[in-house]
C-alpha cells in the first residue's frame, strides 16, 4: 500500500540521522536508569518499600 | 516531633468506588446488549439511537472512561492520601473531579446514542465534551500536585509516579487528538485529513491504552497488592526501572497499529522494535507484581482480594506478551482486523482492569467501614464466574479471529477467493459470537454478585467517614540538593521536577512519531483524480459517521493479494487527502468499504439499508429503517460544513458553497430517478405517498431523505482512483 509515497519520506533532508539519534537516547537512557538504581543503598531501598504498609 | 492531626478523605474515595460499580454494570450491560446483536442483528430494529453502530462507542467509552476511570480515580484518591500522609490539597477540587467527570460522562450517554460523534476511536466525544474533559483532567492534576506539596512523607513512593505520568500524557495525547473545528455545537471536523488523522488517532489510541488502562492500574497495584499481601513489593529497585522503561518506551510504538500503511518503513519497524522491547517493562512489572507474594501464597487461596489480583496481573502478562507479538507485521497481518483484537483488548479489559478494580473494591469497602465483607463466599463465586466469563471471551475470539482471517486469504487453485463472499466467513464463526455472548453473561452475572454483596456489606457495617490520622510535618530541607544528596533521591522528593522529567521522557517518543507525521503530510502525493466529496455526498459521510459505519466496515484495502482479488486495487494515500476525519476504522465485522462504490447500482444500496437480510440471507448487518423516514435532510448547516472544510484546506470554491443546495439537489434527484428503474420501489414508493395523504402528513419526496446522501457517498467510495485507472487502460 501506498507504495506512492513510501519513499518521499526517504528525501526529506536528514531524515537518515533519524534512527541514530533514536538509538543514541535509548541507549543513554537505560544506562543512566542503570546507574541511578544501582546508586541505592539497602536502608533506603526498604524504607522506600515499606511506605505503603506504615499508613 | 510534634504530632500533626488530620483527616483523610474517605467520602471523595466512596463516591468513586459508587460511580465505579454503576458505570460497570452500564458498561458490560452495553457490552452484552452489543455481543447479542451479532446474533440477532436486528434486536434493536427501527431504534436509531439502540443500533450498534451507536452503541459500540458508548460501550467502550462506558467501560474505559466511566469503570475503569472511577476506578482508577477511587483507589488513587485513597492511596495517595495514605502514601503522602497528607489530606486532598482541596476538598472542592476533589468534588469538582468527581461530579465534572460524572457529569462528562452523562454526557457521553446522551450525545453517542443520538449520534453525535468524531468517529476517532476512543475520541469519539464532540468538542464542547472535549473541553469539559480537559478542565476536569487539569482540576485533577491541580488536587494531585498541590497534595504532594503539602505532603508528610519526604518520598514519593512509585504508585504516585505512575498517578503523574497517567496525568501528564493524557493531557498532551488527549488535546493534540482531539484538534478539530467546529461545524456546529455538536458537530466538528477534524483539522487532520487522511493519512495525517490516522497517524494521530492511533499515537492516541495506542496511548490511551498505555496511559489510561496501564499506568494508573499499575499505580494501583504497587499500593493495593502489597496492602493485601501486608508486605513490601519484591523489588523496589524493579520498580523505579519498570515506571521509566515503561513510559519511556510505550510512547514510541503507536506505529504498530498502522503496519502496511503510509507510515515510511523505517517508523514502521521502529514501533515494531519498540513494542517488542515494551515485553521487558512489561514483564518486569509483572513479575515484581506476583513476586510481591511470594510467602503469603497459601494466602491466596484464602483470599479474595488475592485471587482477583492474580489473575488481574496474570492478564496483564498474557496481554502485554500478546502485543509485542501482534505488532509483528507477519502475524498483523492475520490478526489486524478481525475478532483477534477483540479478544487481546478483552483480556486486557476484564482481567487486568477489570479484576485489578474488583480486588480493590473488595479490599476498600470492609476497610473503610471498618467491618468485614458480608460474603467472603460469594466473592468466591464472583471471582469464578468472571474467571470462566473471561475464558469463555476470549478463547472463542480467537479461534473467530483466525479463522476468518484464513477463510480471507484462501485461494482456489485456479487463482479465485474460495470464500469470495464476506458473508461465508462471517457464518462460519457465529458459534463463536454465541460462546463469547455466553462469557459476557457470566462476567457480568459476577459482577451483579458484587453489588449485592458489596450493598449488604455496606448495610451491616458503619458509614463510611473519614478517617483520623497522625503524622509528624515535613522538616523544611533546601530545595536544592544537600551535601552528599544524590541526584534521585533529591527529585524523587521533587515533585514537580519529576512530573518535569516524567513528561520529557514520554515527549521524546512522542515527539520523533509526531514529527514525520507533521512532515507526511506535505509528502502525500495529491492524485489529479481525487476531488473533493459534493456537498450531498459529505451530508452522506457525516451520515456515515453519525450511524457510527466505521465500527464495522474498514475503509483501507492492504497490500495483499487476497484484498486486492477481494476489494479492489490497494488503498493509496493520496485517495484520503480530503478526508477529516479518516474513516480507515479498525474491525471488518462487514467487508471492506474503500471500493464500494458503483459496485452495486443505487436500487441494491437503497433495499439492502432497508432490510440487509433481504438481499444477504443470513447477513449480520441491522437495517436503518430511519434514514428512509418521511422527513427532509437537515441541509441548514452545509454551507457552514463546506467554510470549514475550506479552512481546513479543502479546495472547494466560493460558487460551490454558494450553490451547494442546487447541487444537492440535481444530484438527489439523480438518484431518485435511478431508483425509479426498479418496479417495486415505484410501487411502494406510490404507496407511502397515499399513506402520508391518508394521515395528513406532508410527503418528502425521496430525493431530500438522508438515504439518498448515504447512497450518494457509497457510490463515490474509491471511485476516483478507479476512473483514472480505466482512463490509463
Amino acid at each position: 500500500m501506498f507504495e506512492a509515497i513510501k519513499h518521499n519520506m526517504e528525501t526529506i533532508v536528514g531524515v537518515e540521522i533519524y534512527p541514530i539519534i533514536s538509538l543514541l537516547i535509548f541507549f543513554i537512557f537505560f544506562v543512566v536508569l542503570g546507574i541511578w538504581v544501582s546508586g541505592y543503598k539497602k536502608e533506603a531501598i526498604e524504607k522506600m518499600s515499606d511506605i505503603p504498609l506504615n499508613d | 516531633m510534634k504530632m500533626e492531626q488530620f483527616y483523610y478523605d474517605n467520602k471523595i474515595v466512596k463516591k468513586f468506588i459508587y460511580a465505579t460499580i454503576l458505570f460497570g454494570v452500564v458498561g458490560m450491560a452495553v457490552g452484552l446488549l452489543l455481543a447479542t446483536m451479532f446474533l440477532f442483528p436486528n434486536l434493536t430494529d427501527g431504534i436509531s439511537w439502540l443500533s450498534f453502530g451507536r452503541l459500540r462507542p458508548l460501550h467502550t467509552n462506558a467501560v474505559i472512561f466511566a469503570f475503569v476511570g472511577n476506578a482508577f480515580f477511587a483507589g488513587m484518591y485513597y492511596s495517595m492520601q495514605r502514601l503522602l500522609k497528607a489530606r486532598m490539597y482541596s476538598d472542592f477540587l476533589s468534588n469538582l473531579h468527581f461530579w465534572g467527570w460524572q457529569l462528562i460522562i452523562v454526557a457521553a450517554a446522551i450525545t453517542l446514542p443520538m449520534g453525535f460523534t468524531s468517529s476517532k476511536e476512543y475520541a469519539e466525544l464532540e468538542w464542547p465534551i472535549d473541553i469539559a474533559i480537559t478542565i476536569i483532567w487539569v482540576v485533577m492534576g491541580i488536587n494531585m500536585i498541590g497534595t504532594m506539596i503539602k505532603r508528610r512523607e519526604r518520598h514519593l513512593y512509585v504508585a504516585i509516579w505512575f498517578y503523574l505520568a497517567t496525568f501528564v500524557t493524557i493531557a498532551v495525547l488527549h488535546i493534540f487528538n482531539s484538534l478539530s473545528l467546529p461545524v456546529s455545537f455538536l458537530k466538528s471536523y477534524s483539522v487532520y485529513a487522511g493519512v495525517q488523522d490516522a497517524l494521530v488517532q492511533w499515537w492516541y489510541g495506542h496511548n490511551a491504552v498505555a496511559f489510561f488502562l496501564t499506568t494508573p492500574f499499575l499505580g494501583l497495584m504497587y499500593y493495593f497488592v502489597p496492602k493485601a499481601a501486608n508486605r513490601p513489593v519484591y523489588s523496589y529497585r524493579l520498580s523505579i526501572i519498570h515506571f521509566w522503561s515503561l513510559i519511556f518506551i510505550y510512547i514510541w510504538a503507536g506505529p504498530h497499529h498502522l503496519l502496511y500503511s503510509a507510515l515510511p518503513n523505517w517508523a514502521q519497524n521502529l514501533g515494531v522494535a519498540f513494542s517488542i522491547m515494551l515485553l521487558a517493562p512489561s514483564w518486569g512489572g509483572m513479575i515484581n507484581g506476583l513476586l510481591t507474594l511470594r510467602g503469603v501464597w497459601d494466602k491466596v487461596r484464602v483470599e479474595p482480594v488475592l485471587k482477583f489480583f492474580v489473575v488481574a496481573i496474570t492478564g496483564y502478562g498474557m496481554a502485554t506478551f500478546e502485543g509485542p507479538m501482534l505488532s509483528l507485521k507477519n502475524v498483523n497481518a492475520i490478526a489486524h482486523f478481525t475478532d483477534w483484537i477483540i479478544a487481546h483488548v478483552h483480556v486486557g479489559a476484564l482481567a487486568w482492569n477489570g479484576f485489578m478494580a474488583f480486588g480493590m473494591i473488595y479490599w476498600l469497602v470492609p476497610r473503610m467501614t471498618k467491618g468485614k465483607l458480608f460474603s467472603t463466599k460469594l466473592a468466591n463465586v464472583h471471582f469464578w464466574l468472571g474467571t470462566l466469563g473471561i475464558i469463555f471471551y476470549a478463547l472463542p475470539m480467537y479461534v473467530a479471529g483466525f479463522l476468518q482471517a484464513s477463510m480471507w486469504k484462501q485461494f482456489n487453485p485456479d487463482g479465485t477467493l474460495m470464500y469470495g463472499n464476506f458473508l461465508e466467513t462471517v457464518t462460519q464463526i457465529i458459534p463463536m459470537y454465541w460462546l463469547r455472548m455466553f462469557g459476557g453473561v457470566l462476567y457480568i452475572a459476577g459482577m451483579l454478585i458484587l453489588v449485592y454483596n458489596i450493598y449488604r456489606t455496606l448495610r451491616a457495617n458503619e458509614d463510611i467517614v473519614d478517617d483520623f490520622a497522625e503524622a509528624p510535618a515535613l522538616v523544611k530541607i533546601s530545595k536544592n540538593r544537600l551535601s552528599g544528596e544524590k541526584f534521585h533521591p533529591w527529585l524523587e522528593r521533587r515533585p514537580i521536577q519529576l512530573t518535569i522529567l516524567a513528561t520529557v521522557a514520554i515527549l521524546i517518543g512522542g515527539i520523533i512519531q509526531i514529527v514525520p507525521t507533521i512532515m507526511v503530510k506535505s509528502n502525500i502525493p495529491t492524485i489529479a483524480a481525487v476531488k473533493p466529496y459534493t456537498p450531498l455526498e459529505l451530508q452522506g459521510r457525516d451520515i456515515y459517521i453519525r450511524e457510527g459505519c466505521v465500527g464495522c466496515h474498514s475503509q483501507q484495502v492492504r497490500p495483499f493479494r487476497s484484498e486486492v482479488e477481494r476489494y479492489g486495487p490497494q488503498s493509496k494515500a493520496g485517495e484520503y487527502v480530503y478526508d477529516h476525519p479518516f474513516l480507515w476504522g479498525s474491525k471488518r465485522t462487514g467487508p471492506d468499504l474503500m471500493r464500494v462504490g458503483q459496485k452495486y447500482n443505487d436500487n441494491w444500496h437503497f433495499n439492502h439499508m432497508w432490510d440487509p437480510q433481504s438481499i444477504s440471507a443470513g447477513s449480520i448487518m441491522p437495517s436503518y429503517k430511519w434514514l428512509f423516514d418521511n422527513e427532509a435532510m437537515d441541509n441548514s448547516d452545509i454551507e457552514t460544513k463546506l467554510r470549514v472544510m475550506q479552512k481546513l484546506g479543502v479546495p472547494y470554491t466560493d460558487a460551490e458553497v454558494a450553490n451547494a443546495r442546487k447541487a444537492m439537489a440535481k444530484q438527489a434527484q439523480g438518484i431518485e430517478d435511478n431508483l425509479h428503474a426498479d418496479p417495486d420501489f415505484v410501487k411502494s414508493y406510490e404507496n407511502s405517498k397515499k399513506v402520508a395523504a391518508a394521515k395528513g402528513e406532508e410527503f418528502v419526496p425521496m430525493s431530500q431523505r438522508e438515504i439518498v446522501a448515504l447512497i450518494s457517498y457509497l457510490q463515490r467510495l474509491g471511485t476516483d482512483i478507479k476512473v483514472k485507472d480505466n482512463d490509463k487502460k
